[in-house]
């Protein structure tokens, strides 16, 4: 059986490694996409609709055709079709320069007969709504319902109940690198595509497929990426533009999307607004759970939350319904539907243990049953200071008032077949580790380097991995779902020892020993029965001569794991005479597995919490039912996390087993509940709906008073 | 942005003689340049002619003398965050500065910009939306999303000005020197900045051929205390949901004089004479501070996403009071 072996045997595993791609970054060595320029190389820009929705009458392309300096324009949508959304793609130009597409793209002129829209969920809910898809009635989906249990008997059986509705708004993903491309062609048959992408194969293969091309012949490169949070998946329309546009032009084409494109078209988190009837025993049992929901995906569906959540409930019932409105779609974002979700859950399970007169963490021993996650209770209160908390929640007379909640998470990330990897030991010692995944900033490359390196008694220096290009044919799955490390690790594990095990064959009888005898040391392979046996790395590796040792490797399932549970503290204050909220302390105690590099991974629940923090306070896209658009589709009244916001954050990895789990998206779950827990429990005012900004903490306190 | 070109100022007398070409927005000015490249971008503005007022020798002085300060429009917002004198004198000012954008934006942003910057409301920051400020019909946040508008003084257009130097300086009684093609004029600031009700379209008094040059405040009355308050969602960088600068000249915990000005509730920031008479006079103590909070928003006429704004601005009006009297 495969395994990563014990802790107290690993030099690198398990460690801290400073991420080898870290220095090129932080002096902009490193090249994203954004960063490409070929030589003879034009920009492109896409003309989008600013009318959320209506009907194409005509397309005039000829003035933007005549400026001097574009070298291509062409529709992307045909006369008679609609306009579904604001951003929606109406054209595109290549031109000499981004200065001049720009001025291009204002030049095409586009006749509209403008439909009636509906932009929020609550208007389109209403009878008699414009209707936005053909395939529902109304804008609203079959509901999805699902049942547990009698939810009248356990009612019957309740002590205490709780009534609310939570509610969360659309989130953008708010990429730094937005999406886009570079696209070039070598050839009529030879795509190369530079690519903003969380999945180098799949891109591939949607060119492959879209422009009729062998898919070995398509090449797509990702050395670097500025974050994707799950809506970098495919090459959109964009990217089929960019590509489209270099095959017209015989030029390599730079096409990336504006800020503003990016908030409208490039993915959201759905919005959320679920209202719940709960109700527990006497003893703190979680007893019945009844919730109807609703949220916007955009005009798609794909508007799911979970809920009930985490905490066992014998009797449920929940009710799921999406909303259709005039807005760009809603994309997989970091856990999808959990964050909402675990907001809503935790936010209830502190209603119902206030009835009880429960301390919260308590009610949620008693209903949760993941083992882990009870651990975890334990070790999060210690941190935070648990005991410190308001006993009354809002209590005293002061201005500035601290308050303490907790929330829960659960994820997946177990990883799956799929990775192709070669470890190549070279004569010279020079070490190679290939495969097609992509590091989407998470650090997948520093971990391949520590895992060979660690086989291989070297340094991870020592190890030059290759990443983030399909052109070596070893293609690997998406990096969503947490699974890149689970999916690849294991297969880099295997390349690596059986490279090894080729190694020891050969060098074997040179040093008078059975293959079973040889093991490596730090730069050194020896015979372990025999020390005085022993030779350097480098004297190992000259006995290949003219030759390579390269070699596959296999997913070995017994080396990850699937299941990730996670807890959250976190500490406020507000003054509650401005409304503002500062976020002290979140403690994060995450549930990992076999954390390869520690490091990394406690930058990854970093990463987690703030992008969980935004959610609560901060983020929340605002759509104008006037004028159908969205009013803040830039970085200053959408506001995201600065350094001024970001709180001390305790990342806490809890390592369970030796078995890799990724944990990717779980962190950013449980910091919403634990905020807005915290938050009640510092005033003494709920606040049901995200993000939980001055204006909601200073209206709640008005009607309290 | 549309294409324009670029001169260089040699004099004031060659300012307004380009600004005299024409009205309105062919002709523009463009120092630390923080607010108008952005207006440029999003074509909010598309002048033919920019005028870089960056080679204007002398402009950007910061001169102290018995009368007090006399700050040159090129004067940056850092200088004067950073100026020593008013830091110890002018406190109220200094940390107006302090509160502006980010260091970056403070490096390059100018007095004269701050002053004469345009309103952030996200209609008429969207070039497709055709609102009253531009010309258009309706003032769209008053069926819309108003969650950052104006509770005083908003009626027809309800904006907020978003300057976070212009409260502190009405505070503290400053005087604006204006330069146009008959010569030079100073009023007060305070009569510089106007309410849509007088024009919808700008929000303050200079004719297209003009150009601000120069901020003066007075000295301090001794025991002065000074101070702004900016409460707004983010850190930094984020423009005020209010604001309020306060100057009080005190005798021990008793107010002689008060100057309240507000901040990002109104067109314009907005002088609070029934918080200043709530107080002045008077020993100032949690009563009066409250009197005088709710004095301030008494004329508050909210929008549907803004009432919280009312009690956020009584709120800051009072600590302001309080904090004179500590």
């Amino acid at each position: 059986m495969a395994s990563w072996g014990e802790a107290s045997e690993s030099r690198l595993i398990g460690k801290r490694v400073t991420r080898l791609s870290g220095k090129d970054k932080v002096t902009g060595k490193a090249k994203y996409t954004f960063d490409i320029n070929e030589p003879g190389m034009l920009y492109g820009r896409i003309l989008r609709s600013e009318t959320a929705h209506a009907t194409v009458i005509g397309i005039d392309l000829s003035e933007a055709e005549a400026l001097p300096g574009v070298k291509a324009v062409i529709p992307l949508i045909e006369v008679g079709n609609k306009l579904r959304y604001q951003g929606q793609e109406i054209a595109a130009v290549a031109a000499e320069t981004d200065d001049i597409a720009k001025d291009a793209i204002r030049r095409i002129h586009v006749d509209l007969e403008e439909l009636p829209h509906v932009v929020t969920e609550d208007d389109a809910m209403v009878e008699g709504a414009p209707q936005i898809r053909e395939d529902w009635a109304g804008n609203q989906s079959e509901p999805n319902v699902r049942e547990d249990g009698d939810i009248n008997a356990g009612f019957d059986e309740a002590a205490v109940e709780v009534e609310a509705t939570y509610h969360t708004p659309v989130q953008t993903h708010v990429c730094l690198e937005t999406h886009g491309h570079v696209a070039k062609w070598e050839d009529e048959q030879n795509l190369t595509v530079w690519a903003s992408t969380q999945g180098v194969f799949g891109v591939r293969n949607d060119f492959a497929q879209h422009f009729e091309l062998p898919a070995n012949q398509v090449r797509v490169i990702t050395e670097h990426m500025g974050g994707g949070f799950g809506s970098k998946f495919g090459p959109g329309i964009e990217g089929r533009t960019a590509v489209e546009l270099a095959r017209i032009t015989g030029k390599a084409v730079k096409l990336m999307l504006t800020r503003k494109a990016e908030h409208l078209v490039a993915g959201n988190r759905p919005s959320m607004t679920q209202q719940v009837r709960a109700g527990a025993t006497s003893d703190g049992r979680l007893i019945a759970y009844d919730m109807k929901g609703y949220g916007t995906g955009g005009i798609s569906s794909g508007a799911g939350f979970t809920g009930p959540y985490v905490y066992h409930v014998p009797n449920s019932r929940a009710e799921r319904v999406n909303v259709a409105v005039n807005a760009g779609n809603q994309r997989a974002m970091r856990a999808p539907g959990h964050p909402q979700g675990a907001f809503a859950m935790d936010s209830l399970m502190d209603e119902l243990a206030e009835k009880l007169g429960m301390d919260p963490v308590e009610f949620r021993r008693i209903n949760d049953p993941n083992e882990v996650r009870q651990a975890q209770y334990t070790l999060g209160a210690q941190e935070i200071g648990w005991h410190r908390r308001n006993t009354v929640p809002g209590a005293g007379t002061s201005v500035k008032k601290r308050g303490m909640g907790v929330g829960s998470g659960q994820w997946g990330g177990g990883g799956g077949r799929g990775t192709e990897a070669r470890v190549t030991i070279n004569a010279d010692g020079t070490v190679e580790a290939v495969t097609g995944t992509q590091d989407i900033g998470t650090g997948i490359r520093t971990v391949i380097a520590m895992i060979v390196a660690e086989e291989f008694g070297l340094e991870t220096t020592d190890v030059r991995v290759k990443v983030g290009d399909s052109q070596p044919g070893l293609p690997s799955g998406g990096s969503g779902g947490s699974q890149t490390t689970p999916s690849v690790a294991p297969v880099i594990k295997t390349a690596a020892a059986a490279a090894k095990q080729k190694l020891f064959e050969r060098i074997a009888p040179l040093l008078d020993a059975p293959v079973g005898d040889l093991r490596v040391g730090t730069g050194t392979i020896y015979v372990v029965s025999d020390r005085t046996k022993t030779i350097t790395w480098k004297q190992a590796t000259g006995q290949l001569g003219m030759e390579s040792i390269s070699e596959g490797g296999t997913w070995e399932e017994d080396l990850r794991q699937n299941g990730a549970a996670g807890t959250q503290f976190a500490e406020v204050e507000i003054d509650t005479q401005t409304g503002a909220i500062r976020v002290i302390k979140i403690v994060a105690v995450q549930d990992c597995g076999l954390a390869i590099n520690r490091l990394t991974t406690e930058s990854q629940v970093n990463g987690g919490v703030i992008m969980g923090l935004g959610q609560a306070i901060l983020e929340e896209r605002f759509m104008d039912p006037v004028t159908g658009r969205m009013l803040n589709a830039n970085l200053e009244d959408y506001k995201v996390p600065g350094t001024l916001e970001i709180p001390e954050i305790k990342s806490i990895v809890f390592d369970t087993h030796r078995k890799v789990t990724g944990v990717g998206e779980p962190p950013c779950i449980p910091t919403p509940g634990a905020i807005a827990n915290a938050v009640y429990n510092a005033i003494g005012v709920r606040i049901r709906s995200l993000p939980i900004t001055p204006d909601k903490i200073l209206d709640a306190l008005a009607e309290k008073a | 942005m549309e294409k324009f070109s670029y001169v260089n100022a040699t004099s004031l007398e060659q300012v307004t003689s380009l600004l005299s070409e024409s009205g309105w927005g062919e002709v523009m000015l463009i120092a630390g340049g923080t607010d108008l490249l952005a207006e440029l971008k999003e074509y909010i503005e598309t002048p033919k002619t920019l005028v870089n007022l960056k080679t204007l020798p002398g402009m950007d002085s910061i001169e102290v003398d018995a009368s007090g300060l006399k700050i040159g429009a090129l004067a940056t917002v850092a200088d004067i965050a950073m100026h020593p004198t008013i830091q110890h004198h002018y406190t109220v000012l200094s940390q107006a500065a302090g509160s502006v954008a980010t260091p970056q934006i403070r490096n390059v942003g100018t007095l004269g910009g701050n002053l004469c910057q345009r309103p952030r409301c996200w209609y008429y920051r969207d070039e497709s939306t055709d609102c009253l400020k531009k010309g258009g019909d309706i003032c769209y946040a008053v069926d819309g999303l108003s969650k950052y508008h104006a509770i005083l003084g908003g009626d027809p257009v309800y904006i907020v000005h978003p300057s976070d130097l212009a409260p502190a300086l009405i505070a503290l009684g400053a005087s604006i020197k204006i330069v146009g093609p008959a010569g030079e004029k100073t009023m007060s600031l305070e009569e510089f900045f106007t309410l849509p009700a007088a024009n919808p379209f700008r929000e303050n008094v200079l004719e297209p051929n003009e150009i601000v040059v120069e901020v003066s405040v007075p000295v301090p009355k001794p025991n002065t205390k000074s101070f702004y308050l900016k409460a707004r969602e983010k850190g930094a960088p984020d423009f005020a949901l209010s604001s309020v600068a306060g100057v009080f000249e005190m005798d021990g915990k008793t107010c002689k004089t008060a100057s309240i000005v507000l901040g990002g509730v109104a067109p314009a920031p907005w002088r609070s004479k029934e918080a200043e008479a709530a107080v002045t006079g008077k020993m100032i103590d949690e009563s009066v501070s409250q009197q005088a909070g709710a004095d301030a928003v008494k004329d508050a006429e909210p929008l549907n996403d803004n009432m919280y704004k009312v009690t956020l601005t009584r709120n800051l009006v009072s600590r302001a009071a309080m904090m004179a009297a500590s």
